[in-house]
């Protein structure tokens, strides 16, 4: 009976739908320590494996002595690549088409690789035991330079070479030398440099955006049960995509899919660490059918920094050219991109350098061509996209500081410049030179908004003055005004062009509908603090009519969800998110014959309102889609079959383009180097919005990792390959102490082909972030002919930059 | 192997009696041998604060700790900060505010705020960066991590004053 003194803005209200800030049902147990991370899983007789691990980043492994290991108490095995050459797992498939050690087979290619497994009771034991074992290993010459890597005679891979060290070709195509991985090209070589070696105007530059890592707070690991009874494998474990661990799994172990059970329990950040196959995996579950028992691995942070998915370490040179005026005419970009010891760089598998054609940025840039070399070294594998679309971080940045380098070149101001090169509301969808059609966009409207909301003129005469009074000796702190415009391409993605191992990048929803009204929704995705139990509710609640308090979401769980691909690359709200609504669509078709017949009226006389179905022109006649709910349990509705459930796999026409402006007010003490954020403006434009607090904390959270990033984390290597930011020591994770307080600011530009219009955010604060934050650093120096450094900025080479450019007297 | 110890700490007010290694770390101890797990493990060097429990009264980091140490002592972790039918004002403000996010930072983060405002009852937006730099968060950016703290120290104050 409430339901008819309601008003349709209760009836709205009431269902917490798309648009509402919903609080997140996931917070209870995490704020009372009832989450259930991995680590958390306890079974009966479970033991604990850990490796034994290359002290060097180049050797050849000439004994392994695990005799005394064997005898150390709570030590039950110990396995090496001998153990596992005969189940042939001692190698595994990367991602990437290439293949990895599973544990080292005769050589180490990177200080950290494992070279052999300790089965034991506890952790304690497991330790003990590596202590135990003796590895003999004879050096060899380590190169953590692709350049060198290149020219060397030193073979890395002999794997991978014939006779006479020749390369054999890779997974994508020939290789120039015994050391190079692939060439990938896309783009127009000839025209491209016919127009830059005529233009009037080019600017080059080459910079370094460093390895780093994603570095989640909760390290990878897992627990192998096999359970040899019922022949049934069950892996808990860190895994940002499940279904496909699973598909993985029973291709290189030969257990039938069936066989084997995938969980993700809950995910303490993922950021991209966890979407590749590692070792510990494949350990576990060896251990697990020698032992019949479960094996749990758990990294710890120094393993997890050491040895799984870096990301980044792109060496980029870029030519831009331009007329006198400032209108872009072509850009050429050139990658060598260090990969390590074995390609396990996680992209789509047609995609060896990712999305990296998205380099030409925001701009209409008529003529492009890029050109992207893949090299081996002594380094830890992985390359997997940290917080970003596949490679999206490293095309953003890239073309926001070779836009900042044409500025200076052209003498011009770096935000009129964009202005003026921006592809225009009316140019969508928008063709890209590099191959992309980005779907919808607004950028003008986005970046005079952005301009506006920090008095950009006046930031720009402060920044004069302030220059003035440095140089007349009044301050010694400069003014930085740090700009990016990014689009992102996430989503990924369409199957005729995306993924990975043959497994095409659809995603999944399946709905079922109980008697009284409540729901559970089960999808192909994984949250790992999105708050997709949240915010996947709020979809279905405005396309079904159900509360979004009455429906469970669940993920993760590869006997009970459908199949998908999982949650990186921002991909689950454009792809999962869309088989949702169009899963709920399904749901709706139902109920409205079952509400036409309940009616007495034709299917075509009712229409869907917010949580019913309505008589056309009788809004008093209608049914609440609980009551619809119900009737699809106990009603015999001719042609009609009982209940009320729904599946859809969604292949995505195209990618989706979310889109922001930035802007970063620094202050850099020339003294010591040390920068103070003083405002921080983001705006983004994700499509339709579904939860604008969810929103607002992924800004906040992407914004906070690419200062990390920008200011200061690294995984740096000396040139014996020491990684010499192995523990949060040296590797940098800001604290409340350094981040600022962050102004968010959102415009909404729909995506034209998702069923919802909405395009994915948690990884655009991070792609738009990092080139602000360094270009804001970088402006800080330009009055002083600064045209380019390298990140990070940390202090030390903030300083240094000071210094170089004489400001320190 | 070294001669196992005995070792009597209370945590959540339950008094646990066993024998221990000396080098057992008191994150294992409450983790593996107490099932107490909402204090997680982060990093190993005591920078995260993911295992941060209170122990006798002040913020302590129980992966960098033995056990040993906390012999005799009372241990308070997130599971007896509050719990369904009493929920601490801070675990409130954490949803409310949408302090978290993956959630493994939380217990600790929590557990160390409660001890804060205990240090400082009504805390400036300074003081609560500086006393949380402890604990680390790689999802939120601490921006609604601050307003969660300042509101559940708004909410203790206001509740102790309609006390008084």
């Amino acid at each position: 009976m409430k339901d008819e003194v309601d008003t349709r803005e209760d009836r709205v209200a009431n269902l917490k739908g798309m648009g509402c800030s919903r609080k997140r049902v996931e917070d209870a147990r995490f704020t009372q320590g009832k989450g259930n991370y991995v680590d958390d899983i306890k079974l009966d007789g479970m033991l604990f494996g850990d490796f034994v691990r290359s002290p060097y980043a180049h050797a050849r492994i000439t004994s392994i002595d695990i005799e005394e290991a064997l005898k150390v108490p709570g030590v039950l095995a110990v396995l090496t690549a001998a153990d596992l050459e005969p189940l042939g797992l001692h190698w595994m498939p990367t991602l990437a088409g290439d293949k990895q050690m599973v544990l080292a087979d005769g050589k180490v290619l990177f200080q950290g690789q494992e070279v052999a497994f300790v089965v034991a009771e506890d952790r304690y034991a497991a330790a003990d035991g590596i202590e135990a074992v003796v590895v003999e290993y004879e050096e060899l010459p380590v190169i953590v330079d692709p350049f060198e890597s290149l020219k060397s005679d030193v073979v890395l891979r002999e794997d991978t070479v014939g006779e006479d060290s020749a390369p054999i070709d890779g997974a994508h195509g020939p290789r120039k030398h015994h050391n190079h991985i692939f060439t990938w090209e896309a783009g127009d070589k000839a025209p491209t440099e016919e127009v830059i070696a005529n233009a009037e105007v080019v600017a080059e530059e080459t910079m370094y955006y460093h390895r780093t890592h994603p570095c989640p707070l909760e390290t990878c690991g897992c627990v192998a049960s096999m359970d040899k009874v019922n022949g049934k494998l069950t892996l808990w474990g860190t895994f940002q995509a499940p279904h496909a661990i699973r598909t993985v799994v029973s291709l290189i172990s030969g257990i039938e899919e069936h066989n084997i059970r995938v969980i993700s329990p809950d995910i303490g950040g993922g950021f991209g660490n966890k979407v590749g196959a590692y070792p510990g995996y494949v350990c576990s579950v060896v251990a697990s059918i020698v032992t019949g028992k479960p094996v749990k691995w758990i990294e710890d942070r120094m393993d997890n920094l050491m040895t799984t998915a870096f990301a980044r370490d792109y060496w980029m040179s870029g030519k831009i050219s331009a007329t006198p005026e400032g209108k872009i005419t072509a850009l050429r970009c050139q990658v060598t991109a260090d990969h390590g010891g074995f390609d396990a760089c996680a992209d789509p598998t047609k995609f060896p350098a990712g999305f990296m054609n998205i380099c030409t940025g925001s701009y209409d840039i008529p003529t492009a061509y890029l050109e992207v070399d893949g090299v081996y070294t002594n380094k830890a594998p992985g390359g997997v996209s940290y917080r970003c679309s596949f490679r999206v971080t490293e095309a953003v940045y890239f073309i926001e500081r070779m836009i900042e380098v044409l500025a200076i070149e052209l003498g011009m101001d770096a935000a009129e410049l964009r202005r003026i090169n921006f592809i225009k509301k009316e140019q969508f969808p928008y063709k890209a030179a590099l191959g992309w059609e980005y779907d919808s966009g607004d950028y003008h409207t986005a970046w005079d908004k952005a301009l506006k909301a920090v008095d950009y003129d006046a930031l720009r005469a402060e920044q004069v003055q302030r220059v003035e009074d440095f140089k007349a000796g009044k301050t010694r702190k400069l003014m930085g005004i740090g700009l990016s415009f990014f689009t992102e391409i996430v989503g990924a993605g369409p199957v005729k062009n995306c993924d990975i191992l043959g497994l095409g990048m659809f995603d999944s929803c399946e709905i079922r509908i109980h008697p009284t009204g409540s729901a559970i929704a089960r999808l192909g995705t994984i949250s790992q603090g999105q708050g997709h139990a949240t915010t996947f509710a709020q979809i279905l609640a405005s396309e079904i009519g159900l509360p979004a308090d009455s429906i469970t979401v669940e993920e993760g769980d590869t006997d009970t969800a459908p199949y998908g691909l999982g949650t990186y690359g921002s991909r689950s709200t454009p792809v999962a998110g869309a088989a949702t609504a169009m899963a709920g669509r399904k749901i709706r078709a139902k109920a409205q014959m079952i509400a036409a017949y309940l009616l007495e009226v034709h299917d075509d006389d009712v229409e869907f309102d917010v949580d019913r179905f309505v008589v056309k022109g009788a809004p008093e006649k209608f049914k609440t889609m609980k009551e619809i709910a119900f009737a699809a349990y106990n009603q015999a509705i001719p042609g009609i079959e009982p209940g009320l459930e729904a599946v859809s796999y969604y292949d995505p026409p195209n990618m989706t383009y979310p889109f922001g402006a930035y802007v970063c007010v620094m202050d850099i003490d020339v003294d010591t180097g040390v920068p103070d954020i003083r405002r921080f403006y983001a705006l983004d434009d994700c499509g339709t919005r579904i939860n604008p607090m969810i929103i607002e904390g992924q800004v906040h959270g992407g914004l906070t990792e690419a200062l990390a990033v920008a200011l200061g984390q690294e995984i740096a290597y000396d040139n014996m390959g020491n990684v010499k930011t192995g523990t949060l020591m040296d590797f940098f994770l800001p604290t409340a102490w350094e981040v600022p307080n962050y102004e968010t600011d959102f415009t909404v530009t729909p995506s034209p082909h998702h069923p919802i219009g909405a395009k994915g955010v948690g990884e655009s604060p991070h792609v738009g972030g990092v080139p602000c934050f360094s270009n804001a650093v970088q402006d800080a120096f330009r009055a002083f002919g600064l045209r380019h450094t390298n990140m990070p900025h940390d202090h030390w080479r903030i300083w240094k930059t000071a210094n170089e450019l004489g400001l320190h007297g | 192997m070294t001669k196992k110890m005995h070792i009597t700490i209370t945590v959540n007010g339950k008094e646990e009696e066993f024998l221990a290694e000396p080098r057992e770390l008191l994150i294992y101890t409450l983790r593996e041998r107490l099932n107490i797990t909402g204090p997680h493990i982060g990093c190993d060097t005591s920078h995260c604060g993911a295992c941060t429990v209170t122990l006798n009264g002040k913020s302590v980091k129980s992966c960098t700790m033995f056990v040993a140490q906390a012999d005799g002592a009372e241990v308070e972790t997130i599971e007896g900060i509050g719990g369904p039918d009493a929920l601490h004002p801070l675990q409130v403000a954490f949803k409310e505010h949408h302090g978290l996010q993956c959630g493994f930072c939380t217990p600790g983060m929590i557990t160390r705020a409660t001890k804060l405002l205990e240090e400082i009852p009504n805390p400036t937006e300074e003081e609560i960066r500086f006393g949380m730099a402890g604990n680390i968060c790689r999802c939120t950016g601490y921006q609604n991590i601050v307003k969660s703290i300042q509101a559940a120290a708004a909410e203790m104050s206001a509740a102790k004053e309609a006390a008084e």
